[in-house]
């Protein structure tokens, strides 16, 4: 890992925090599609 | 000899298909994956192990290459919003609103990380988290915008009418996304005018445009890779709305 100075703390800290945020997006839009689909499976849908 | 009298659609109409845009779209997710991936691994060599330090800004200057391609989807996807209403109320096109719909939920949380990564950006270069000057009280209010847009469509069962009423709303707050840019321009304020897209070019070195510009493109397939999904995850959504009420009508029979 480089050196990054005196601010260190905020430079981790955004990345952090936007690491998270992309991560939290990712999983929910994950999650949302499988649990739509699976309640499509559950109502008989036939459609592909 | 028999004549085909099949009205001919073009692709503008086979779009308004929910069903044929799933379809068509639906290949283009696992490319648009590994180009995105592509891009963050590219992009966070460049930010971390191929760029300098500025001369005033110190290590700190490496925040901007998240601050600012966040920044910028926040205008982004309210762009592809009000473009999206106006699909909604000027063509009716029925993926119009799915498309709205999708977008509320990222456009909202890229501007949560642009207030985050700015405010951490601002610290050590202004000496605090925030002021309420106009660009950051105008990206504020564009959350604010962006969360009143996801209350609003969960407030409506009926979603036809959910898209119109929102579309007329998105418009209306779409006046925000000007006031965003020229704020720099128009008050006084900390933070600084634009950089990267000016009338006499950008005004940084090619070393620090380069992970900059790596980054924007790896957020901006990243949003168009999510709005995909979510737009699939809506059309199906809908699907399952139109099948609940089907066995509700069947039930009640």
């Amino acid at each position: 890992m480089i050196e990054l100075g005196q601010h260190a703390e905020f430079i981790i800290g955004a990345y952090c925090g936007v690491f998270l945020g992309v991560a939290a997006l990712i999983g929910w839009t994950i999650f949302d599609a499988r649990r739509t689909a699976a309640r499509l499976v559950e109502l008989g849908d036939k459609r592909p | 000899m028999s004549i085909d009298t099949t009205p001919k659609m073009n692709w503008w109409n086979r779009l308004a298909h929910p069903g044929q845009f799933v379809q068509w779209t639906r290949p283009l997710i696992w490319p648009l994956v590994a180009l995105t991936a592509l891009l963050f691994a590219a992009g966070l060599y460049f930010a971390f192990f191929n760029s300098p330090a500025d001369y005033q800004m110190g290590d700190t200057v490496r925040i901007m290459y998240v601050h600012v391609p966040t920044a910028w989807l926040s205008q982004f996807v309210y762009g592809t919003m009000a473009v999206s209403a106006l699909g909604t109320l000027v063509w009716r096109h029925p993926m119009a609103d799915v498309s709205m719909k999708a977008a509320a939920p990222l456009g909202a949380a890229f501007t949560a990380m642009a207030l985050f990564t700015g405010s951490l950006w601002g610290r050590p270069t202004w000496g605090t988290f925030w002021e309420w000057d106009g660009r950051m009280t105008s990206t504020l209010i564009l959350l604010f915008i962006y969360l009143g847009i996801v209350a609003l469509w969960r407030a409506f069962d009926d979603q036809l009418k959910a898209a119109r009423i929102v579309a007329i709303f998105t418009l209306v707050g779409a006046v925000n996304v000007p006031i965003i840019k020229f704020s720099v321009d128009w008050w006084s304020t900390l933070h600084q005018p634009a950089s990267v897209f000016t009338a006499d070019g950008p005004r940084m070195p090619g070393s620090i445009l380069t992970p900059l510009f790596v980054m924007f493109f790896a957020f901006t397939f990243l949003f168009i890779t999510l709005q995909l999904v979510a737009m699939h995850t809506e059309v199906k959504r809908r699907r399952v709305m139109t099948l609940e009420r089907k066995a509700a009508r069947g039930d009640a029979s």
